[in-house]
């Protein structure tokens, strides 16, 4: 049984819709800047990647955006777009044949902000008929089943920026249980003070002010990462089933998956990423000759960073592979990380392109081929996606063209 | 991966904490004993609340083990689970030492992860929500923490010393079914051969509260306190928030058998299904329910005619109480009417994202000791729901099929069906 990707839709700080998305990826344009949502300057972070210019209204019925947070309404955007592209007509498929996995992280954060401060400002009866439903990490997979009448095997993991591509494992697992269809993905951030606040007391945030000098992975400058919102959601079918509705392409297929799980803090035995990435080939079949572009988790940490390139050099040798992380025009994404990855993947593979990543000048200690500054041609038949989590996730996806 | 031999699962080790049931061998007495836990609530001042009864846990965190940095560190959910996966880990007679890392995973269930923790460290950094913009000068380290609930995946990795595949599932109240379900595919599909898994949930305070106030989801029965869960009664008003932990040890039978591990059960059959019809709302028909129950007895390769017992989700709201009843009877048909079920929410009420797993110990233990738990406070049966629904006293009955179910916001339906694991051939 073959999963395939059929449809995308693409919610990032750098371009709504994979139109506009991919063109900016390719032309390096980053969408990370001054945070522009609420006052920022009593903090010691000023910068994120917000998604510029999107107003609920003008994709989502009235009555949905009082009831929903606004990573909800990117992801519901997201997810309209990812259908069309798939050319899916819900009533084509059987009742329970479609089901909803995905990522989050913070749930509704911004949301419960504001009703948390209804109810301790003004008292329990102030807070909103919809924080129960809007706050949860659940809502987005309810949404998307409810909007689109989806009412098979359904999912939410929350694995921090691993959390993504564990989602899209789920999905291929239910896909190879016997449903025709799964929207997976995810799209996410909790960009109000709160959640800035939040974010920064983890340690990991730069508090670098200027954008082309704030997320360096792999650069000896590396400070820290920028954290975004949005991400990416993927129609993922049965390869058999998307061609009997009807469809003749795909964007590739998910081949292999694998997640793996640190040591514990202090051990001296080798964190998992490796692993993951052996694991994740082996599932596919393929080996580390057939890679062509390794979508790196990009963690922007002098520790992480060292981590990932042994990683990288230890599976494909010094230099062994392209590897890229357009992550850097985009901030981290946490659950929406990992799928923007995929889908910017899957891009590279339908145009043959590898998309750069902006800013860095890789540190002569890492022994990685990173494409930097512009594009590069290649022909890509298989790609590596790799995220990590927080506390010691370790994911992997590799696509195969189809 | 055994050369091609079909990979089952079984439970090895058990964790319990639950109100009025700190261990599973209180947890199993409070049930048997049709007590309940629900009280007014002590955690915070109630009075200003339309609901103010809630199942507590009497926790004491060093009592029970904790160090001191594991209590700042940890919020009180993951704490609860902490000490639950303590307890199963124990009773699995599984050595640390001996388990293979790689092979060793985590899927965790919790509906909210840290409410307690992010809602205490809210009040400081907003003083009391004074301050529009927060304040960064008072945000504790572990605040990210609280943030992205994986973290307490990460504290039971560490625990064990995993290192397969990790993850937290939140599906709503149907994550403690869902944590394990997702656990067994995870061994039978070859991924891992030991899953810790189970969920976790420590709900009660004062955002959640006023949250379920608001859409009356929770009884304003506060008179009586002991009372107030009243699942399939004609007096329930809506359910009890609780809060607890349940954490299990499944391992791949045949690595279980090697050991000559004590087993509990098997896990036979798992299936979710979304109703696709409201973020709160229940169809009448209980039809994805009844497709979660069907798919499971299939996976489980079972008849509805050999469920012995359903622990049903039995919340006490209205719309769940005869939206499960209708799922019962369209998916078990006649059997629907000969086959005890019982809500043991009338009990230890409802623990959101961690009642599944609860209810996934309880159902283990009506297998091995041969008790079906009952339904306390049901003294008026609602007439349009008219199954077996076991009121007020357990009862004595071998049983070897639990069917268990979850139903939660969001519009997750799961079902799981637990099997005695040497009475039956399949």
């Amino acid at each position: 049984m073959t999963a395939v990707v059929t449809g995308l839709g693409v919610t990032a700080p750098n371009g709504l819709g994979i139109d506009d998305y991919w063109a900016a990826t390719l032309r390096g344009e980053s969408g990370i800047g001054r945070i522009a949502r609420f006052d920022a300057s009593p903090y010691p972070v000023t910068l994120a990647g917000e998604v510029p210019g999107f107003v609920a209204e003008e994709h989502l019925p009235n009555r949905l955006v009082p009831q929903t947070d606004r990573t909800t309404q990117l992801t519901l955007t997201a997810t309209e777009w990812a259908l069309n592209d798939a050319a899916v007509v819900p009533g084509d498929l059987p009742e329970f044949g479609m089901g909803v996995v995905t990522a989050a992280t913070a749930g509704g954060f911004e949301f419960g902000h504001r009703e948390l401060e209804k109810m301790w400002r003004h008292g329990n009866r102030h807070v909103s008929a919809y924080q129960s439903i809007a706050w949860f990490y659940a809502v987005d997979t309810g949404q998307i089943s409810i909007r689109h009448g989806m009412r098979g095997p359904s999912g939410v993991l929350v694995g921090e920026q691993a959390g993504g591509l564990d989602a899209v494992a789920q999905a291929r697992r239910q896909i190879r249980k016997g449903s025709d269809l799964i929207v997976s993905g995810g799209v996410d951030g909790a960009h109000c003070s709160w959640g800035l606040v939040a974010q920064w007391a983890g340690g990991r945030l730069t508090e670098s002010a200027d954008p082309d000098r704030a997320f360096l992975p792999f650069d000896a400058d590396a400070s820290g990462y920028v954290s975004g919102e949005g991400g990416a959601i993927l129609v993922i079918e049965d390869a058999e089933s998307a061609r009997r509705r009807g469809m003749t392409g795909s964007y590739g297929e998910i081949a292999g998956c694998a997640a793996t799980f640190d040591p514990p803090p202090g051990s001296a035995r080798e964190p998992g990423l490796r692993r993951a990435i052996e694991l994740a080939l082996a599932d596919a079949g393929t080996s580390a000759t057939d890679v062509d572009v390794v979508f790196a988790d990009a963690a922007g940490d002098p520790d992480l960073d060292r981590v990932e390139a042994d990683a990288i050099t230890a599976v494909f040798g010094p230099g062994g592979v392209p590897v890229t992380a357009p992550k850097t025009m985009t901030g981290r994404l946490y659950g929406g990380g990992g799928p923007l990855d995929l889908a910017t993947a899957l891009l590279s593979i339908r145009d043959g392109v590898l998309p750069p990543t902006v800013n860095v000048a890789v540190a002569p200690a890492y022994e990685i081929d990173l494409v930097r500054g512009t594009p590069r041609r290649a022909t890509v038949d298989v790609a590596l996606v790799l995220a990590r989590g927080r506390g010691g996730f370790n994911s992997a996806v590799v696509l195969r063209a189809t | 991966m055994t050369d091609g031999a079909e990979r089952r699962v079984v439970i090895t080790g058990m964790g319990v904490m639950a109100p009025g049931g700190i261990g599973v061998k209180e947890f199993w007495s409070l049930l048997t004993e049709g007590r309940t836990a629900t009280r007014r609530i002590t955690f915070f001042d109630p009075s200003p609340f339309r609901s103010q009864v809630a199942a507590e846990i009497d926790f004491d965190p060093v009592a029970l083990g904790l160090g001191q940095q594991e209590i700042r560190r940890m919020d009180r959910a993951i704490q609860l689970g902490v000490v639950a996966a303590r307890e199963a880990m124990a009773g699995s007679g599984l050595d640390v030492a001996d388990l293979d890392p790689t092979r060793t995973g985590v899927s965790l269930g919790s509906a909210l992860g840290a409410t307690i923790g992010l809602e205490n460290e809210y009040r400081v950094v907003s003083d009391d929500g004074r301050l529009a913009l927060v304040d960064h000068e008072y945000a504790v380290p572990h605040l990210f923490d609280y943030l992205v609930p994986s973290s307490f995946a990460a504290e039971l990795a560490w625990l064990f010393g995993a290192e397969g595949p990790a993850t937290l599932v939140s599906t709503g109240c149907t994550s403690g079914i869902d944590s394990v379900g997702y656990a067994c595919d995870l061994i039978r599909e070859g991924s891992a051969d030991v899953m810790i898994t189970g969920a976790t949930d420590a709900p009660i305070s004062p955002i959640s509260m006023a949250a379920f106030d608001a859409i009356k989801a929770t009884t304003p029965r506060n008179d009586d306190p002991a009372g107030a869960s009243r699942p399939f009664d004609l007096g329930r008003k809506g359910f009890v928030l609780g809060e607890g932990a349940a954490i299990f040890v499944l391992e791949e039978r045949e690595h279980a058998r090697r050991r000559g591990a004590h087993i509990h059960a098997e896990v036979a059959g798992y299936a979710s299904r979304c109703n696709a019809f409201h973020m709160t709302g229940l169809r009448p028909d209980g039809r994805e329910m009844a497709e979660a129950i069907r798919v499971a007895l299939d996976e489980a390769r079972m008849d509805a005619g050999q469920v012995g017992y359903i622990n049903a989700h039995g919340s006490g709201t209205k719309q769940n109480d005869r939206h499960e009843t209708a799922a019962f009877k369209l998916s078990l048909g006649q059997h629907a009417y000969e086959v005890p079920v019982s809500s043991i929410k009338s009990m230890v009420g409802h623990s959101l994202g961690a009642i599944g797993s609860i209810e996934i110990a309880a159902s283990v233990l009506a297998i091995e000791e041969g008790i079906v738990p009952p339904t306390a406070n049901l003294h008026e049966p609602d007439p349009e729901c008219d199954l077996d629904y076991t009121p007020l006293v357990a009862r004595e009955q071998r049983t070897d099929v639990v069917l268990t179910v979850g139903s939660g916001f969001g519009g997750f339906q799961s079902a799981m069906v637990l099997a005695a694991h040497d009475r039956l051939s399949r």
